[in-house]
């Protein structure tokens, strides 16, 4: 039994954005495609991994986030900013 | 034998509306058009004898005894194949017909041994009551029948005389036979005892051919055959093998079917007849097999499938009906025990002690990490009582939403597929639907392995006709099975299902072939529109897409002419499409295809998710997902949450929780310190083991409630022994959304000393210990909560379950007795909703190291992570997984069926042997998972749905290699296992 792989929290985190972008991809009208991830992570996302996702948003740029997911992001760290 | 108390009407009950009065016996007698005279003298009483005719099959009238006189008829016809007409006046009774039946019964018996005294069928064997029907009182012909000649082996001086039966390799010869009658008889033919299960014991039988029309009719499987004509004819398994060499799948039919004790239960045999039966459900598969089981006091005789059940009609599979033996098996655990580290060995404890132990750790993790640093996982084979309490004791007296169950690694796509587009997270027909079909479409399932049960249905309809389309990589068997064959076997790489299915779907906008009216007046116009735009490109036409499914674009025009034009067309499918990184995305077209040709919202049609586990559809039903309450209402529904709130008398949070694999992360980034899991090995169930290990221990508390000391347990501080489907009651709901009584048989076997417990009062013990209260003095008073407060079980009750034997939901007001098909004028939703189908492909590519994809399925013979099976002789089938290739991909490697091969991927490696088989295709490489050794999931990766996290088991880059020995993490885990056993059998007991 490997007892202590290394594990990076936030990779796992940014691979299941772009999952989940990639499936609104073929979405024509992009605000709605935006909407679309931003709910779905709304809906089905415990709160932490959301803040985390936020947190290495801001952290960063988004780095290895789709053009899609980056924007879904960024708009759940401004919802995040403007309830703060 | 057929069941102890069911009566047997001798011929199938007609499904027609429109009554026939006649008159039998002088009395007036009215039944539905198509019954036979025999099952309508039956139905007021009259027990016409009978041999050859059972309700379960198709009359036959070879056996002669059941002959009636009907005014205005010549002759004396049969009367189980005789169809009422209206006026006909039948006589059942007179002196000739008793002429004529002592006749054949006669002859019957002149050619049956007379042991009826130390037989196993004694008191219920139908030759026994028809002789005593017909009042045989003497056989002119003498007892001396070839059967009678030759029956036992000499008894050898030592052992004291009496005879002695032969065993499977014993040949019988002059010189080992003793002379009971006649000289030498060729004819005799040697018990075969090879099946684990039952005998063949062929002095008995009295060619009636039950078994081989059981064998055809409810199986399909046409294993056994009538060979030689008139007093030669005897029964033969495929070309005269023994039961266990033959095509026979050991379900059982036949056993049932047979009126005499010629082919009998080994436990009947071993522990004679029951004394009661008690009609439970099937512990296995989403079929959900209604059972009576056969009792002497608390010991089962054997599982006899119940006639009226209405997801089985009386049939079973090998699993169902034998494999119960582990329910009593030695390597149960029965007493609680706890450790302070996985490297200590176990200590017994009592109930008061566990319990009170996993509570105050839990709080104590709670006050340290937070209240959401523990979570709970129940699992498909609880009940759904058991599942709702496990998602009451998380949201309810933990204060978090992170309770998930197993469904997450398998159907979980298709609850959210199915929402999205239909507005309902289930199944939309009953199995009876299939009947209607005419077109079956079956998408990565495997019925004949999966769902034996409704496959041995869906074989009934094919060979009446109904046309079939199988997408699947492999060719499974019910792409060619006897007088089945497959129309068009779409053969596409793992891993392209949304490709395939959204050509499937161009095809139909294409030409012309959708629906417009039902789309019109059933679905939502914007998404249609948007849906037919994106379809209609040529990038998602059969051309374009066949370099990505591998699959030749004119089959997949014309299967998909074919579902959209052939009459009533039904799609199911299974894992093979949930177990995708699309997998919702797959669901959701499948959802789309059916929409787009009207083929929904009636019978024959629909979208059929066939569900792996028992209660799949039912722990997703009692809100066992994170974001759900029962019932799949969202948990920031406030209206919602405070019904609950109100019930429960606690807030509760407003925010999903943890999911399985999200549970896993957040162990390993230290924010998630506990867990309770029911029923559910996580550690060789989940993808990527290590990864599931490794969060696993790094946990402070692990508390698993199992009957074995499963993969999981062996990471545990904590044990609940578990009790079996046996011993408690509750409810399972199927795939067809039918809700099943489960009935206790059995005191729960997990005594401490002072008393068992059923798996729902341990949850509640621990609640209580938790300081939630739960007072719940039967699962009855479970289901009246889970009614008062899901508006889809709203009129579910013990009581009427047991008034109606099982119900589909929704059952409500609206649908009192339940909803056989969904969807029938509008869709839950509203309006049906297209939903775009992109095509993405899977992040793990095949490339230059890892050049084979590997995909995984099961086994009839052997369940899930085989903890059950493997503990029965079910084993004698399938005793370890294998790995199955192409023989062109053995013959590049140096492989030959039976090599050791090496399996590896980017997550893992491990070692299975291998199988060389034509059914798969060159770069494509299967195995199962049914044995933890065989670390399937070691290799398995990461990746999982876009939308549920359901992991992808069904596409996996591997290279394949000889090798001399098990891998690494074998090795370790060999080590490992070996001495987590060590510490179970240290345990210091109290
Ligand atoms: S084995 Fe039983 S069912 Fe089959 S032909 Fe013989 S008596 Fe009939
Ligand atoms: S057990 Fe089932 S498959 Fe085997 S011979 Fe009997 S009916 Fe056929
Ligand atoms: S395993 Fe499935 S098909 Fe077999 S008896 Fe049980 S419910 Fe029926
Ligand atoms: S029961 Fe009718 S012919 Fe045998």
């Amino acid at each position: 039994m490997s007892l202590h792989e290394s594990h990076d929290a936030s990779a796992a985190l940014v691979k299941m954005v772009n999952d989940i972008a990639d499936y609104f991809q073929s979405e024509p009208d992009r605000e709605l495609a935006v909407d679309g991830i931003v709910n779905h992570l709304t809906r089905f996302w415990e709160p932490r991994m959301r803040r985390k996702i936020v947190a290495y948003f801001a952290e960063r740029k988004g780095e290895g986030l789709s053009e899609l997911a980056r924007a879904a992001v960024a708009r759940l760290a401004d919802a995040a900013r403007s309830a703060a | 034998m057929l069941s102890i108390i069911e009566l047997d009407f001798g011929t199938p009950k007609s499904k027609s509306a429109q009554q026939v009065a006649l008159t039998i016996d002088g009395r007036e007698v009215s039944v539905p058009a198509g019954t036979s005279v025999l099952r309508a003298a039956s139905e007021v009483g009259i027990q016409i004898p009978k041999l050859c005719a059972t309700e379960l099959l198709d009359a036959f009238g070879s056996c002669r005894l059941c002959l009636v006189q009907i005014e205005g008829m010549k002759g004396y016809p049969a009367s189980c194949t005789t169809p009422v007409a209206a006026g006909m006046k039948v006589t059942t009774q007179n002196a000739k017909l008793a002429d004529i039946r002592r006749g054949v019964m006669e002859l019957y018996i002149s050619d049956h041994p007379l042991d009826c005294l130390t037989c196993p069928a004694n008191g219920h064997c139908e030759l026994q009551d028809m002789a005593g029907a017909v009042g045989l009182r003497e056989v002119r012909y003498g007892y001396d029948g070839r059967n009678h000649v030759y029956s036992t082996l000499k008894p050898s001086p030592s052992s004291g005389g009496g005879g002695v039966n032969f065993t499977a390799t014993q040949t019988p010869s002059p010189s080992n036979l003793t002379l009971e009658g006649g000289g030498f008889n060729p004819l005799f033919a040697v018990k075969d005892e090879s099946n684990p299960y039952f005998t063949f014991d062929p002095s008995k039988c009295i060619v009636c051919s039950r078994c081989v029309r059981a064998c055809d009719e409810q199986q399909g499987t046409l294993a056994l055959t009538i060979q030689g004509r008139g007093f030669d004819s005897k029964v033969a398994a495929s070309q005269n093998e023994g039961f266990m060499d033959s095509e026979c799948v050991s379900c059982g039919a036949c056993v049932q079917a047979c009126p005499t004790a010629t082919l009998s239960e080994k436990s009947l045999i071993a522990q004679g007849q029951a004394e009661h039966s008690v009609t439970t459900t099937c512990a296995y598969c989403g079929v959900g097999c209604s059972f009576r089981a056969e009792m002497r006091g608390e010991d089962i005789v054997r599982m006899v499938p119940n006639k009226d059940g209405s997801a089985n009609h009386g049939h079973s599979c090998v699993k169902g009906r034998f494999a119960i033996g582990y329910a009593t098996h030695q390597d149960r655990i029965l007493k609680p025990m706890i450790r302070a580290k996985i490297s200590d060995p176990w200590r017994e404890v009592t109930w008061q002690e566990a319990i009170a132990h996993a509570a105050s750790e839990f709080k104590r993790i709670q006050a340290k990490y937070g209240r959401d640093s523990i979570g709970g996982i129940t699992s498909s084979r609880c009940t759904n009582e058991e599942t709702y309490l496990v998602q009451k004791l998380v949201r309810a007296a933990f204060g978090n939403n992170n309770v998930d169950t197993c469904a997450r690694v398998c159907h979980s796509p298709t609850g959210y597929g199915l929402k999205q587009t239909l507005g309902e997270s289930a199944g939309t027909q009953d199995f009876d639907s299939v009947m209607q079909a005419d077109v079956i479409l079956v998408i990565g399932a495997n019925p004949t392995d999966g769902h034996p049960v409704f496959a041995s249905q869906m074989k009934r309809r094919l060979r009446q006709g109904a046309k079939l389309i199988v997408a699947d990589p492999r060719r499974i068997d019910i792409v060619r099975t006897p007088h089945v064959r497959a129309d068009y076997h779409l053969k596409l790489r793992p891993g392209t299902n949304v490709a395939l299915v959204t050509s499937l779907a161009h095809v139909i906008v294409d030409e012309g072939l959708v629906s417009e009216a039902f789309v019109r007046e059933r679905c939502e116009p914007e998404a249609y529109a948007k849906w037919r735009a994106f379809v209609a490109e040529p990038r998602n036409s059969p051309e374009a897409m066949e370099e990505v499914t591998g699959v030749a674009a004119a089959d997949v025009r014309a299967a998909a002419r074919l579902y959209a034009t052939g009459g009533n067309a039904a799609i199911y499918y299974g894992l093979g499409v949930t177990e995708h990184s699309q997998g919702s995305t797959t669901v959701m077209g499948i959802a789309n295809l059916a929409m787009a040709t009207g083929n929904i919202g009636r019978e024959g049609v629909g979208v059929n998710p066939l569900r792996g586990q028992n209660n799949v559809q039912g722990s997703c039903d009692m809100g066992s997902f994170p974001h759900e309450f029962p019932g799949y209402r969202h948990v920031d529904d406030d209206a919602v949450r405070a019904s609950f709130e109100q019930a429960w008398g606690v807030p509760l949070q407003n925010e999903p929780g943890l999911r399985i694999p999200n549970m896993f992360e957040a162990a390993l980034d230290g924010e998630f310190k506990a867990i309770y899991i029911e029923g559910e090995d996580i550690a060789q169930s989940d993808p990527n083991t290590q990864h599931v290990t490794a969060s696993l221990t790094s946990m402070e508390c692990v508390v698993v409630q199992d009957l074995f000391l499963n993969e999981t347990a062996k990471f545990a501080h904590v044990f609940l022994p578990g009790s079996s489907f046996l011993e408690k009651d509750g409810t399972f709901t199927n795939a067809e959304r039918r809700i099943s009584r489960v009935r206790r048989v059995m005191q729960p076997r997990n005594s401490d000393g002072t008393r068992g417990y059923a798996d729902w009062e341990i949850t509640q013990l621990l609640a209580n210990a938790m300081g939630y209260p739960m007072n719940y003095a039967h699962p009855s008073e479970i289901m009246d909560e889970i009614a008062r407060l899901t508006p889809t079980f709203h009129g579910v009750s013990f009581d009427k379950l047991d008034r109606l034997g099982s119900i589909q939901w929704p059952c409500n007001d609206a649908a009192p007795e339940g909803t056989p098909t969904m969807h029938v004028h509008e869709f839950v939703r509203g309006k049906g909703r297209f939903m775009l189908t992109e095509y993405v492909p899977t992040a793990e590519k095949v490339n230059a190291k890892y050049p084979l994809i590997l995909t995984t399925g099961r086994i009839l013979s052997q369940y899930n992570v085989g903890a059950q099976t493997r503990r029965t002789e079910n084993s004698r089938w399938h005793s370890e997984d294998r790995l199955e290739l192409h023989p062109q991909d053995a013959e590049d490697r140096g492989i030959v069926d039976g090599d050791w091969v090496g399996i590896e991927s980017r997550a893992g490696q491990t070692v299975l042997r291998a199988t060389v088989s034509e059914r798969m295709q060159p770069g494509v490489v299967y195995t199962t998972f049914h044995f933890p050794f065989s670390g399937a999931n070691v290799i398995t990766t990461d990746n999982s749905d876009w939308a549920t996290n359901c992991p992808e088991y069904k596409v996996t880059a591997v290279q394949i290699t000889r090798v001399s020995q098990p891998s690494d993490w074998q090795q370790r885990y060999r080590k490992f296992s070996e001495r987590q056993q060590e510490l179970l059998s240290e345990a210091v007991t109290k």
